[in-house]
């Protein structure tokens, strides 16, 4: 039986692409008071809720989704996981 | 005479600057809307400028969706000539029918203003009535135009003569100044500046010409 399972798809940018706007925020925080923060990295998450008949399938169908047209494997990292743990 | 379609999606904007490039120069132009299924008959197609299916989710990630783009495919394996300006060179990434991406641009600021170029090979259908080492004034109008690409595709763009025009000064941290870069036959360009708007000296600049006038020329492949 199919049961509905939401999702979460974080997409990022590969290590060594340089990214602009993550630059550009870790600029800013030392101006509004938060020192300290490095690395920043910018990047999209999409929610949505998959059918399927267990957890793995749902997940795995969001990385197949997620590799085909969330990101752009040239430049982007996707990963799935469940939106409903931690 | 030549045949140029010009693609024109949802959210397409410079297919008429396009079209018009092309009938100044003598060639039979006319649109393709994105949900063609063939490009029989055309000698060449453009993907023009614009924000293809909104430029939703990343430019060019929707529109490399679009029934055209199988044809595109099609056509450019049987060795047509494809231009892709601007959004239309994020498309051909995006469908992985040139090498690379294009991300937004350093500084993270909207650039509309003229560039100059420098050709750096001749190989390819857009360059092949330039000369290397030429520069041309030609205007970008983009937010994401910065090429970006691993170490290994840059090494096999650099060995195979891949890198058409570079920017003269960089405006967007393109990686090693790229503006245009071809597939590895030549008959596949995509550049960010835009030709079609440097028709006429009267609007700026008519160094678009010799671009244009090597596409319209461009060896009729199998079609």
């Amino acid at each position: 039986m199919e049961v509905n399972y939401p999702v979460i798809v974080d997409v990022t940018l590969r290590e060594g692409i340089a990214d602009p706007e993550g630059a550009t925020i870790e600029r800013a925080l030392p101006a509004l008071g938060f020192n300290g923060v490095t690395h920043v990295r910018a990047g999209k998450s999409f929610r949505m809720n998959i059918d399927a008949t267990d957890e793995s399938s749902a997940l795995a169908m969001a990385s197949a989704l997620a590799e085909r047209l969330l990101s752009n494997p040239v430049i982007e990292n996707a990963t799935a996981r469940s939106a409903t743990k931690g | 005479m030549n045949r140029i379609g010009v693609v024109v999606f949802p959210g397409s904007n410079c297919e008429y600057d396009a079209l018009e490039a092309m009938s100044a120069l003598g060639a039979e132009a006319q649109f393709v809307w994105h949900s063609a299924t063939h490009l029989d008959g055309f000698d060449g197609v453009i993907l023009p400028g614009g924000f293809a299916h909104g430029d939703y989710l990343r430019p060019g990630a929707l529109a490399r969706f679009s029934p055209v783009m199988e044809a595109v495919a099609q056509f450019a394996r049987a060795g047509g000539a494809v231009l892709g300006i601007c959004n239309g060179f994020q498309v051909l990434t995006e469908a992985g029918l040139l090498p690379g991406a294009l991300q937004k641009n350093r500084g993270l600021t909207f650039l509309c203003q003229p560039t100059t170029l420098i050709v750096e090979s001749t190989k390819s259908v857009l360059t092949r009535g330039a000369t290397v080492g030429q520069e041309l004034v030609i205007p970008i109008n983009h937010f994401s135009g910065s090429y970006t690409c691993d170490d290994e595709t840059f090494a096999s763009l650099v060995a195979n003569d891949q890198i058409v025009l570079r920017y003269k000064e960089n405006p967007n941290g393109s990686r090693d100044d790229i503006a245009g870069v071809s597939n590895v036959e030549g008959n596949v360009v995509g550049l960010m500046p835009h030709p079609e708007r440097a028709m006429s000296t009267l609007l700026g600049s008519a160094d678009g010409r010799v671009l244009l006038e090597g596409f319209v020329g461009a060896p009729v492949g199998a079609h």
